[in-house]
């Protein structure tokens, strides 16, 4: 054999080198250099297991649990475990049928793969869970998993305590990913606001997961994991009964109250009509009864104690007393020669009373509620002299009314706080066509409560609050405490803890326009409204509107010294403000104030609760609605033959209007909407804007 | 007390420790990647149930085979070479033929409940084929004759095995070649064949253009420092220039003609995922049935090789300088990285015993391989050293595949690691291989013909 070849030994050794070199140096790269196959590793086989808590309790003012956490149970399937399973009789237990069921298995394994388990059948009732709880042993691959629901057992104040859901995405995306799909969060109300606290603190498991997801155990013995903290309790300032009453008068109504203590700005009640039971939108029939109440014409999920809009009318007399007072302009002793209108601006102003002097001072046109005096006073304060011109008058004005709460947000420890409108000179420049087109009796009817200016019941029971405490209010809140208590939790809490002082108009003032409200019970509009014992101080409101009948308002607080409770209650187009709205008021204030309604006074709750005022248009939206579902229920098959007749479908567009839709409109109100049955609502987006004129 | 003499005279210990340190290490790795917390660990070894309780059978069986090799005359094998290599194409064409398919490869034939593939085995017997060719007093390896004859010789059985559909190890024989050029092959065939792979592999990643760039850049450097050379031989300029066009040829021209023209799309996507790079035909038609047969094949094994290099990475990587530990690799116990006991074994190693167990493995068959070149070159006869030379390319080629594949740097054709990976033919095989050589060896002063 050629020996020289022996050299050739090291040309092979030097591969086998260079090839064990460059493997060593490839793991040296990735084994040393890189970091970030460390972390891949993580996500790969350590799945972070979220511990829910439970839920923290809302308490009312008398530590009554307002709801509570009972556990509910979501049937889950594991698709590849699904093997042998009695499908007939789990389709029977949930009345569905088979291709329901395989329509289901097909979901899950979509949505969440074959190997993890996914809900096949959300919060089922105590009864089936019962039944299934029997028959498990025949559904390999189904098991009940345990999920805590929220339950209301007053079965009240739907939308003040809001509800929790699912979260969605942009939720998911606004805590920057902190909740993560199939959490549960407060969706609205205080369930909402006080999310943070309520939540508790969730806790994280480490488990071990294989490359298909199955979780194999505990990742480092646990050494890693956190407990989960329940969340913490909420105590209001909510009297629950009072809020009971509210809600079972406002039965068939539609507008709001809310009820307020003025020494500390705790809500006491705060009820919108229509309502709706809070549990509807806890546990298994969320999706029917929430899509339901979204497309229902009254939107029932609308809060009007915070987001209604509604001309306060005369309510807004006492205040619009207390500036022309704080400005100077009139003394308590000045009257104003009424007859029956206020003719200085050309078209006359009506007022209800004609004569006999009943506008002879504050105090009597207080009591009578009377248009023409309220009316000039405010022409007084927008043209007063002290001021350059009519702008600068009314600025001034405006001034007032934000101090007063009104056109501004409050700030309540609710979402979705409406600030209503005390309008801006801007908008009289636009309608008028510049400042010094128009002057104060332009805008006259501003001193009665109407014209541009709306409040939300929750401003008119604050403005109470101010007049009651002769100056001053807290914002009106519903959270007084919270169980132990944050460095952050005092933060948010402390603005409700701050007195604010709106105006400095004198006490002497207050005094007389106290004493003109309690007339107003006392031998004034809203007699109704006297409690026996109890110096109730109030002021009926009767205000126009383009939506139909009048609203009814009224607002009050009682007693007059040492003032416990004020009040607002606003009905939509139900006529005076004291035909409905001022015995609802008196109702709850002699409820809080005595702790329970006199015998007497107990037929009034009922023929109240009774009375159906909501408008004929959504009460015929309603029967179109039941029509159609009738119709639907009847359609059962029909045997075709040649002589029956098929009936073509009658397309009959239903118009209705929708009063809330654009609350503030000034037009006629005869604008009519088409309603197609795809428009929601709340839509905006879908708003035929064809109906504009 | 004569029979035990026999065996153990002569016998490179070192070898037979490292290759039982090697099958613990394998047998223990199976494990590692099987065993659950909180069970029986002999019960699945007495009932055959598990992984690891079958390779230890088979490490038994091994060792028995091992001893019965020792105790073979080393005649035998001299004597046999010709015939076993016979029998095992013809055992390799019967499989072809009426064989069992595993995997989409007709490659395993069934005898009494018992897997065999014969592909495996006639790694042995070529390699005592190939020796005993070399070997034979007439064959003069300086002929390019007798290069063809060696040549066909290592690769008659890889054409059987590609036609078996087992791509993989058809490679392994070309690893023959190394043994070739030890005993004489012209060395440009070596560097030739391997700068087509290169070439090949480059012309993959790259644009066309970036390489035919780079290929002008070297040209025109190796004649700048090869100027003065020119005027001894005008052949050396003409060669550098024949180069460059040939390997431009190639990339430019041959490779997109053969990917693009001759290639079906799915053939297409695949090699492009061997080298990590995701394949997008130009032609909307292309790309609707390209896309078709993704949706078919989703979740089946041969789409998945990116998947599982990208797993097999992140196991290894993630086992940093010191590793997790033994049974606390996350990766590879979890089955995150798939053929995790056959042809990625060596994650769980990489997982659990980071960087510093990684370089002690892979120094474990450093030293076999060079141990086996310092066995093969104390020969005296020519048998025992082609021999002995075949088994350690056969071992390299193995190992630099298999660890490549799993850390990058090979494209994913599935081969074991040698002693490690799970699987009776492979342990069986290697052992023939090496207890085969050990028999020579201890025979070293012996002219074996």
């Amino acid at each position: 054999m050629p020996v020289f070849n022996q050299s050739r030994k090291r040309v092979i050794q030097l591969i086998f080198f260079i090839v064990f070199f460059v493997i060593a140096a490839q793991l040296f790269n990735l084994q040393v250099l890189s970091s970030k196959y460390e972390g891949l590793a993580f996500d790969n086989a350590v799945y972070k297991k979220i511990v829910y808590p439970s839920r923290g309790i809302i308490y009312d003012r008398k530590k009554k649990a307002i709801l509570d956490n009972v556990a509910m149970f979501d049937l889950m399937v594991t698709p590849f475990q699904v093997k042998n399973v009695d499908t007939l009789a789990l389709c029977s237990i949930l009345k569905i049928d088979t291709a329901e069921f395989r329509k289901r298995l097909v979901t899950s394994i979509i949505k969440n793969g074959r190997y993890r388990p996914s809900v096949f059948e959300g919060l089922v009732t105590h009864q089936l869970q019962a039944q299934l709880d029997e028959n498990m042993y025949k559904f390999p691959g189904f098991d009940l998993a345990e999920r805590p629901v929220r339950l209301y057992p007053f079965n009240a104040a739907a939308h003040v305590l809001g509800y929790v859901a699912e979260v969605d995405t942009s939720i998911i995306r606004k805590s920057s990913y902190f909740y993560q799909m199939g959490d549960y969060v407060g969706r609205n109300g205080l369930e909402k606001t006080y999310e943070q606290v309520l939540m508790g603190q969730r806790g994280i498991k480490y488990l071990i997961k294989d490359n298909k997801n199955r979780i194999q155990g505990s990742y480092e013995k646990g050494l890693f994991d956190t407990a989960a903290m329940a969340g913490r309790n909420v105590y209001s300032s909510l009297d629950i009964e009072l809020q009971v009453l509210a809600e079972k008068l406002f039965q068939n109504k539609i507008g709001g109250v809310v009820a307020i203590n003025p020494k500390t700005g705790g809500i006491l009640a705060m009820a919108s009509g229509p309502s709706f039971n809070p549990n509807d939108l806890a546990g298994a029939n969320f999706k029917k009864n929430y899509g339901k109440m979204s497309m229902d014409t009254a939107r029932p999920l609308l809060n009007r104690a915070i987001k209604g809009q509604y001309p306060p009318g005369s309510t807004f007399k006492p205040l619009g007393g207390l500036v022309a007072l704080d400005q100077g302009l009139i003394t308590p002793d000045y009257g104003y020669p009424c007859a029956g209108a206020y003719f200085q601006c050309g078209r006359p102003v009506k007022c209800t009373h004609a004569g006999g002097g009943h506008a002879a001072n504050l105090r009597a046109a207080l009591a009578n509620s009377c248009n023409s005096y309220f009316v000039h006073i405010f022409r007084m304060a927008v043209d007063n002299k002290k001021y350059a011109n009519t702008t600068m008058g009314y600025l001034k004005w405006k001034e007032y009314m934000n101090a007063f709460g009104l056109g501004v947000r409050l700030g309540v420890d609710l979402p979705s706080e409406d600030y209503a409108s005390i309008p801006d000179t801007s908008k009289y420049n636009r309608d008028f066509g510049g400042s010094r087109r128009w002057n104060s009796c332009n805008i006259v009817t501003l001193g009665i409560g109407q014209d541009r200016m709306t409040a939300t019941p929750l401003q008119l029971a604050n403005a109470m609050c101010l007049i009651a405490n002769k100056g001053y209010y807290y914002t009106p809140h519903f959270v007084d405490s919270i169980q132990d208590e944050t460095v952050e939790d005092t933060v948010f809490l402390s603005k409700y803890r701050r007195k604010h002082e709106a105006t400095h108009i004198a006490d002497t003032s207050y005094a007389i326009v106290q004493l003109g409200m309690q007339d107003v019970v006392t031998h004034g509009t809203a007699r109704n409204a006297m409690i026996p014992g109890v110096d109730v101080c109030g002021k009926t409101g009767t205000a126009q509107n383009p939506h139909g009948k009048n609203h009814s308002l009224f607002v009050a607080f009682a007693p007059r010294i040492n003032p416990k409770i004020a009040i607002a209650v606003v009905v939509e187009n139900s006529g005076y403000g004291s035909t409905w709205a001022s015995p609802i008021a008196s109702l709850m204030m002699e409820k809080y104030l005595h702790d329970t309604i006199s015998t007497k006074r107990q037929a009034e709750v009922e023929r109240i609760s009774k009375a159906d005022l909501i408008p004929a248009a959504i009460k015929h939206w309603y029967y179109v609605k039941d029509s159609i579902r009738q119709a639907k229920l009847l359609k059962v098959p029909k045997e075709v033959n040649v002589d029956t007749i098929i009936e073509a479908p009658v397309v009959s567009r239903k118009i209705t209007y929708d009063p809330e839709a654009e609350p503030n409109r000034r037009d006629t109100g005869d604008v009519l909407m088409p309603k197609d049955s795809l428009l929601l609502p709340d839509n905006k987006k879908n708003r035929k804007d064809s109906t504009r004129p | 007390m004569r029979n035990q003499n026999t065996i153990t005279k002569g016998i490179d210990w070192s070898v037979i420790w490292l290759y039982i340190a090697l099958v613990i290490i394998g047998l223990m790795s199976i494990f590692a990647n099987e065993y659950k917390e909180g069970e029986s660990i002999i019960q699945p070894i007495l009932s055959q149930s598990k992984d690891y309780g079958k390779q230890t059978l088979w490490v038994g069986i091994c060792a028995a085979l091992a001893v019965f090799i020792l105790l073979t005359d080393s005649k035998f094998f001299t004597a046999t070479a010709n015939l076993l290599y016979g029998f095992g194409i013809m055992l390799c064409l019967i499989a072809l033929v009426v064989g069992t398919e595993v995997k989409g490869s007709k490659s395993w034939l069934v005898i009494g409940g018992f897997r065999l593939q014969p592909s495996e085995l006639s790694k042995v017997f070529t390699c005592l084929a190939l020796a005993k060719y070399i070997s034979r007093q007439e064959t003069d390896f300086t002929k390019t004759h007798s290069h063809l004859i060696a040549a066909a010789i290592s690769l008659l059985p890889a054409i059987i095995t590609v036609a078996q559909n087992e791509t993989g190890l058809a490679l392994v024989y070309f690893s023959f070649f190394l043994v070739m050029y030890r005993e004489g092959l012209p060395p440009f065939i070596l560097i030739a064949g391997a700068s087509m792979a290169v070439i090949l592999i480059l012309s993959l990643i790259f644009a066309s253009e970036t390489l035919l760039i780079g290929f002008a850049a070297v040209a025109l450097v190796t004649i700048f420092l090869t100027r003065h050379h020119f005027k001894r031989s005008r052949f050396l300029l003409w060669a550098i220039i024949g180069l460059w066009a040939v390997a431009s040829f190639i990339s430019a021209v041959a490779i997109p003609y053969g990917i693009n023209k001759v290639m079906k799309p799915y053939q297409r996507d695949r090699i492009y995922s061997l080298v990590g790079k995701p394949y997008i035909p130009q032609n909307p038609e292309e790309r609707a049935e390209l896309e078709k047969l993704k949706a078919k094949n989703r979740g089946k094994s041969q789409n998945q090789s990116e998947y599982n290099v990208i797993q097999s990475k992140i196991a290894i990587g993630s086992g940093g300088v010191l590793g997790k530990g033994y049974l606390k690799g996350t990766q590879t116990r979890y089955d995150f990285v798939p053929e995790q006991r056959t042809d990625f074994i060596f994650c769980t190693i990489g997982e659990g015993f980071g960087f510093v167990g990684s370089i002690i493995f892979i120094g474990l068959y450093a030293i076999l391989l060079f141990r086996m070149i310092v066995i093969a070159e104390r020969q005296r006869s020519v048998f025992s050293r082609v021999y002995s030379y075949g088994v350690a390319s056969i071992f390299f080629f193995h190992i630099t595949i298999n660890i490549c594949m799993t850390i990058g740097l090979a494209p994913v054709i599935g081969i074991p690691l040698p002693l490690i990976s799970y699987g009776g033919s492979s342990l069986l095989t290697f052992t023939i291989l090496l207890f085969i050589m050990l028999r020579l060896d201890a025979d070293r002063q012996m002219v074996l013909r």
